[in-house]
């Protein structure tokens, strides 16, 4: 089997690329597109560190084959901060200590992302149950959903400014 | 809302006003104003905002150009000798490099704590002539891609003969038992000529024939793995300049670079490590494991070496918090005071020393707990058996040690019938008392963390219990 081109939204730039036969999503945003900011922590589809957002939807990208998802909008980490000014999910995991070795946090992140885009209120029993494929072995789960609860609360509060001023 | 996970279960960020009028009546924190404390002050980790960003670099994210990639051929015995290794089939898949054996390492044989004076080395890097656990590394085959490190590393043929295995510490303490490891010669370490580490304060059997009740008790652990969210793994670079520079996610830069350096027998300044970036590691990443045959597969190829445990390999062989079993008899009176206590300790090495033998220190050095008993004798034995080796994990040596007492003094207390917070304060230690081990007890606060305790938890102490301190023994 040949290797092939692979188009993707990356991040809304479209980016191209040679994919072996085989190659995982992870391992294109890894090692072809220089995007690390995805973790390889278990390459199995069990600890989520992993996780970016495929059309919206968070995915483990260590589970799916680059080809599937040609021409498709994949989103990652380093595409959450614009112009380098964290979003409120990601000023949220650092003001309330939602960090700790920063192996997870990526997954963590795009996880809420996906979350607070669905539901922009979600109860504490959401943000666990959306968090619930990740898996963090330091802080423990508590401070990270305080800060996924803290992020929406700061998204709500900003959006009717944002609203007035569009308008 | 749904039913599991109901009322009781509502998060509130930290308070950090809990502990304010203690900073208050120091003059201190940000309230009291002092330039130079931090405590009750809120102060942001310095790496949050490269964790948040995805811009913190962790050693898998460096890519250098011609990266190959390193796979170990383990052992699937638990202990045999080998009789053969077939690399043939192995060299013959596109893209293998190289095939390192035992003697492509200039000094294979290693133990980690030797930097301290602890010998002796007990340990190859790869197998020479005998594995002596499951998943022990035979040979490291180097490739363009992992895909074809690791079918090289699946042709690799080895010839056993089977030994008889030993995975448990008391059989392995008897006679007749398989020997483990040759290089110590029996199965447990040898603690400056003696068979264990020992405690032996006052006299315990005249406690025992003396006490209203002797109580005895086993206890038991099973290995732990850390488990943390990045595996263990290192990319090595070769400079222009002939040194090595180590990307590497261990918890001990420069204990790696000294036991690496001794290993490829190269002075310590050819090395360089970059490191300090771990993925979780409680210990786990503490051995030196990965660098020093991915620094001899990065020589042999002139090419950067990436050399990473897969999560199955992270379980099954990186190694755990030892198995421990651990028997407690002690010698209690009618009121709760215990007058003697004797300790017989195993702690399963598995088939290497690594850090267990300090491991085993520590335990001997925990006992007999916080508490002052005039009467003690303890053995903590180091033993080898064919099991995974174990080596530090979070308070290694004396969390177990700890699960065992406390176990100890709770069963004391069901079975006496007393207050299990009155029994602990009956035996705390105090400022003064002369610890089993001849050491003075100093700043201890056991007696006041069990009284705040009790109160936070509502757990009524009478008077008497209340009025307790660790800086005096008046009221025993």
């Amino acid at each position: 089997m040949p290797s092939q081109i692979v188009s993707l939204v990356v991040n809304g730039e479209r980016r191209e690329f040679i994919a072996v036969p085989g190659a995982t999503l992870l391992a294109s945003l890894r090692e072809s597109l220089g995007l690390t900011a995805a973790k390889r922590g278990c390459a199995q589809g069990a600890c989520g560190t992993c996780t970016v957002l495929v059309d919206g939807r968070p995915e483990v990208a260590c589970l799916v084959a680059v080809e599937t998802v040609a021409g498709r909008e994949v989103r990652t980490l380093e595409g959450v901060a614009a112009g380098g000014e964290l979003d409120e999910v990601q000023s949220a995991f650092v003001d309330c200590f939602a960090t700790q070795c920063g192996f997870c946090t990526a997954g963590m992140i795009m996880v809420a992302e996906a979350l607070l885009e669905r539901d922009p209120d979600p109860s504490e029993e959401d943000v666990v149950e959306a968090i619930s494929g990740n898996v963090c072995r330091c802080t423990g789960y508590r401070p990270i959903v305080i800060a996924i609860l803290e992020a929406a609360r700061r998204r709500r509060a900003k959006s009717p400014q944002e609203e007035a001023v569009a308008r | 809302m749904t039913d599991r996970l109901a009322p009781t279960y509502r998060l509130a960020p930290i308070d950090t006003s809990t502990f304010a009028d203690e900073r208050a009546a120091a003059g201190t924190g940000v309230d009291g104003g002092g330039d130079f404390t931090v405590i009750g002050s809120v102060v942001q980790r310095s790496d949050a905002r490269g964790h948040v960003t995805g811009r913190t670099e962790f050693f898998e994210d460096v890519a250098p150009a011609r990266l190959a990639h390193l796979k170990m051929h383990r052992s699937d015995r638990h202990h045999a000798r080998i009789l053969d290794v077939d690399l043939s089939e192995a060299l013959a898949v596109p893209g293998v490099l190289r095939i390192l054996t035992h003697a492509d390492i200039p000094n294979n044989l290693y133990t980690p704590l030797k930097l301290i004076g602890v010998g002796p080395d007990d340990e190859p890097i790869l197998a020479v002539d005998k594995v002596r656990y499951l998943g022990e590394p035979i040979c490291a085959v180097v490739a363009e891609t992992e895909a074809a490190a690791l079918e090289g590393a699946a042709r690799v043929r080895v010839a056993y003969e089977d030994l008889p295995p030993v995975f448990d510490v008391e059989e392995a303490l008897k006679e007749g038992a398989p020997l483990v490891n040759e290089y110590h010669g029996q199965n447990h370490f040898i603690y400056e000529g003696h068979h264990c580490r020992r405690i032996r304060f006052g006299d315990v059997e005249a406690a025992f024939a003396r006490a209203d009740h002797v109580f005895e008790w086993r206890y038991q652990s099973a290995p732990i793995e850390q488990a943390p969210a990045e595996t263990t793994g290192c990319v090595v670079v070769p400079q222009a300049d002939g040194r090595l520079r180590i990307h590497s996610d261990t918890q001990a830069c420069f204990f790696t670079l000294d036991n690496t350096a001794l290993i490829l027998e190269t002075p310590f300044n050819k090395l360089r490590i970059v490191g300090g970036t771990v993925g979780g590691g409680f210990g786990g990443k503490v051995d030196v494991v990965v660098e020093p045959v991915a620094c001899v597969a990065a020589m042999a190829t002139d090419r950067p070496v990436k050399f990473v445990y897969d999560r199955a390999e992270e379980m099954q062989v990186s190694s755990p918090r030892a198995a421990e079993r651990i028997y407690i008899k002690d010698a209690v009176m009618a009121d709760g005071r215990i007058i003697g206590r004797k300790v017989t300790l195993y702690v399963d090495a598995g088939a290497y020393a690594r850090h267990t033998p300090y491991g085993t220190t520590k335990a001997a050095a925990h006992l007999p707990g916080p508490y002052s008993i005039p009467n003690v004798w303890a053995d903590c034995h180091c033993v080898f058996t064919n099991r995974t080796p174990s080596s530090a994990m979070r308070g290694f040596g004396v969390t177990i040690a700890d699960f065992a007492l406390e176990s100890q003094m709770d069963r004391i207390a069901r079975a006496l019938d007393l207050d299990p917070l009155r029994l602990r304060l009956l035996n705390a230690y105090r400022d003064g008392d002369l610890k089993a081990h001849r050491k003075v007890a100093e700043g201890t606060a056991l007696v006041e963390v069990i009284q705040k305790a009790a109160e936070m938890a509502g757990h009524e102490l009478p008077e008497a219990y209340r009025r307790m301190s660790s800086t005096t023994r008046e009221g025993l």
